[in-house]
């Protein structure tokens, strides 16, 4: 019941990213991306990741897109298009390679929602069972994301305005 | 240096576009606490709405002045939120612990839930101006005068 929406969801995630990669045009490219994000927001939403998939569609399908196409824009119109050479032989070698050994990797991963699993038994149940009491917040998520982990939260903010900081002292070429 | 919108039919769907999306995104920063949400989400749609009305009126439109104002608060959401951190030092706590906010009449829990929004808060304001900043930045009017020129 599970595979019904995940496979075809799957295929056209692995279908809109092989096109971003192999399509000539970069305007393509990046829309192409943009949908990928939107279908990966898909997935974790079935996932049942509901924030995540929230930051996927409005980051990685709108604001990246856009900042994307500010660049193409920004940069000069004949480079839109791409001459990429062929893959080298290191490369068609070492890549199978990783993907098997990432495989057979992925065969240790704990099942879906196997309540025994590290993730699962840890401090999980502490966090489901007391954040409302401790916090007064009804989405475990947010208590545990601003609350119980309210530092980690705080250096996040730091990366952010930082890159904000860098972006302006890099690309702004006025004394 | 981007230039107004030629269509009228972009320029009227953005300004009826804009305040939605504003509101909307003030209504997932606030509803964070309650489902899918918050600081980080919130922030990113305020933000996506002021450079919405960037790309759609211009860089020099009335209208854009505000996204212009807003690049002055660069830092604001970082110190509001150290400085929710700060204030539970002052009461006598650690540092982020919002249990130790000095407010009268509120018990433990509630206090802890204000500390979130206020947090929430600030990270909305970080986020939102880091995004109109780094699309100003982008979109800056050497980089593609260079560009033709050179």
């Amino acid at each position: 019941m599970i595979f019904t929406l995940e496979i075809p969801l799957l295929l056209l995630m692995i279908v809109t990213a092989a096109g971003a990669i192999l399509v000539k045009d970069l305007m393509s490219a990046v829309l192409l991306l943009g949908s990928y994000s939107f279908f990966l927001a898909l997935v974790w939403a079935w996932l049942g990741a509901v924030d995540v998939a929230f930051v996927e569609a409005v980051v990685g399908a709108g604001l990246a897109t856009v900042l994307f196409l500010l660049t193409l824009f920004g940069t000069a119109p004949e480079d839109t298009r791409l001459r990429r050479p062929p893959p080298s032989l290191a490369t068609l070698i070492v890549f199978p390679l990783l993907g098997i050994l990432l495989l057979y990797a992925a065969s240790d991963i704990p099942g879906f929602g196997d309540p025994n699993s590290p993730a699962n038994s840890h401090i999980s149940p502490i966090y489901l069972e007391q954040s409302y009491q401790d916090t007064h917040t009804l989405n475990v998520v947010t208590a545990v994301l601003m609350d119980y982990r309210s530092l980690d939260t705080m250096v996040e903010t730091v990366v952010i305005f930082a890159s904000g900081i860098a972006c302006a002292l890099l690309l702004r070429r006025q004394g | 240096m981007i230039r107004p919108h030629d269509s009228i039919i972009v320029q009227t769907l953005g300004r009826f576009l804009i305040p939605v999306v504003q509101i909307f995104g003030l209504y997932v920063l606030f509803f964070g606490q309650y489902g899918p949400g918050g600081g980080f989400v919130g922030g990113v749609i305020l933000g996506t709405g002021m450079i919405l009305s960037v790309l759609i009126f211009g860089h020099d439109a009335s209208r854009s002045q505000y996204t212009k104002n807003v690049l002055h608060g660069d830092g604001v959401g970082m110190l509001i939120y150290a400085g929710v951190g700060g204030l539970c030092m002052i009461g006598g706590g650690e540092f982020l612990n919002y249990a130790n906010l000095e407010i009268p009449g509120l018990e433990t829990a509630s206090r802890r839930s204000l500390g979130i929004v206020l947090t929430q808060i600030g990270v909305a304001i970080d986020v939102a101006v880091t995004a109109v900043s780094i699309v100003f930045s982008l979109s800056a009017e050497e980089i593609i005068e260079d560009s033709i020129n050179g």
